[in-house]
């Protein structure tokens, strides 16, 4: 356990490259999520069409493909990427295809009255989405937004198969320069289900703060049955 | 020409191997995972003391961490206190214990969907409680998540391409073996990418149309 100790800055560095790559992904992964789930629902082909074939290969092939591929066979085109951008690419395509059904399910779910209504009051069609739909549906993408984050970050230890010296890839080294294998595996293990805690913690308080019907915090901040109305509160 | 076909069509049956292997883990795998999930909902279920706090922990740690990692543990670390298994072995637990995590959340939304009538029948026919679950609770709560349990599979599917960094020797293994021996990688992970899809996409499409079927009678 001391050789961990002695090797905590590495592992540090290792840590705060997955948090970035996590940070970066989540970005590219809201991103994709609502450009293609919003093209999903869009009234001409031309952009329903790609948007389908786009987030139904990306979740249909596994991330690891995507990720290799990015950072293996694009080169073949011409383009050499640097692995942190393949990999913070495939991370945000694959995840945020998953974040564009969500985005489109929610969002199609909505109840039709809304924009029946919209519709009387002589809204367009992106007034209407971006004034009334999309703003409804973001209580309901939290939960499963939440999971697509959690997803992110655990995901985000592949990149160190693309040579990103994330934490899983700083753990690898200092396993074999000090032969801590248990140690090193398990700091990593807890660390990660410790940032995966902190995301979940993170979308729980997006949760409640986006929540309709936010209610007070607690029954201190109610009106208490001794505040008589048009009392100062 | 930057694709190479018939460089593509000499690798297929080679990647086809690969795509075999990646099926046996995966059918594999969801044995332990459809198994161990019900197994862990259960406990949970039952309120026992401790036991099912502990398995509460078991499910949001095994969620809550990555496979890769997952897979390094047991992969490296068992051998130190003389466990070794196959890769292939290992592999396949591994993926079953991190998939058990998610079938059981499964297969507790389906138990908790069961009517209350259900539970206080069974109870007023004075039927024990092992009966109650296999004969009542559990043929109904496991009919409604078949399709999330498809979708779980799928999943699964895709995510035994990471087995390859233990040394699985799966479809994305393959592909890889293929891109360094011949230094062209565009090939084979292109294939290997639309043979996960080829299988994953009719597969999620009969599910969704399981899905149609088996929506709840009650």
């Amino acid at each position: 356990m001391s050789d961990v100790i002695t090797y905590a800055p590495l592992l540090l560095q290792g840590l705060l490259i997955t948090v970035l790559v996590t940070v970066l992904g989540a970005i590219l992964t809201v991103v994709t999520a609502f450009t293609a789930g919003l093209a999903r629902l869009s009234q001409h082909w031309w952009l329903r069409w790609p948007a389908g074939v786009f987030v139904e290969v990306f979740r249909g092939t596994s991330l690891l493909v995507q990720m290799f591929w990015f950072f293996f066979a694009l080169p073949f085109f011409g383009f050499q990427l640097a692995p942190l951008t393949a990999a913070v690419l495939a991370l945000g395509f694959n995840e945020g295809a998953y974040g564009a059904e969500i985005v489109r399910g929610t969002i199609s779910s909505r109840a039709a009255g809304q924009s029946e209504a919209c519709v009387a009051l002589g809204m367009g069609r992106a007034l209407r989405m971006r004034r009334v739909l999309i703003p409804q549906s973001i209580p309901a993408m939290l939960p499963p937004f939440c999971n697509v984050m959690v997803d992110l970050l655990k995901n985000t230890s592949l990149v160190s198969l693309v040579t990103v010296a994330d934490l899983t890839f700083r753990g690898q080294m200092v396993r074999s320069t000090t032969g801590q294998t248990t140690a090193v595996f398990l700091t990593i293990l807890v660390l990660y289900f410790v940032l995966s805690s902190l995301i979940s913690l993170l979308m729980k308080w997006l949760e409640r703060r986006f929540a309709l019907d936010r209610r007070p915090k607690s029954r201190r901040d109610q009106p208490g049955p001794l505040v008589k109305a048009g009392m100062p509160v | 020409m930057i694709w190479d076909s018939e460089f593509a069509l000499s690798i297929l049956p080679d990647l086809l191997q690969g795509l075999w292997v990646t099926v046996q883990i995966t059918l594999a795998g969801t044995v332990i995972a459809m198994i161990l999930g019900l197994v862990v909902a259960v406990i949970r279920f039952s309120r026992l003391p401790v036991v099912s706090q502990l398995f509460n922990f078991y499910v949001q740690f095994v969620r809550g961490t990555p496979l890769l990692i997952q897979a390094y543990c047991a992969f490296f670390i068992l051998p130190n206190y003389g466990l070794s298994f196959s890769p292939m072995a290992t592999g396949i637990v591994v993926i079953g214990i991190n998939y058990s995590a998610y079938t059981a959340e499964v297969y507790r939304s389906g138990i908790h969907d069961v009517p209350p009538g259900q539970w206080e029948a069974a109870k007023a026919l004075n039927l024990p409680i092992g009966a109650t679950w296999t004969r009542i609770i559990l043929p109904q709560a496991v009919r409604s998540v078949i399709p999330l349990l498809g979708n779980y599979l799928i999943q699964m599917f895709k995510d035994s391409a990471v087995l390859s960094a233990i040394t699985v020797f799966e479809l994305l293994a393959h592909a890889q073996a293929i891109g360094s021996n011949n230094f062209r990688y565009l090939e084979p992970l292109t294939i290997a990418g639309l043979l996960f899809l080829l299988v994953s996409y009719p597969a999620s499409q009969m599910v969704r149309r399981l899905e149609r079927r088996l929506a709840p009678a009650h």
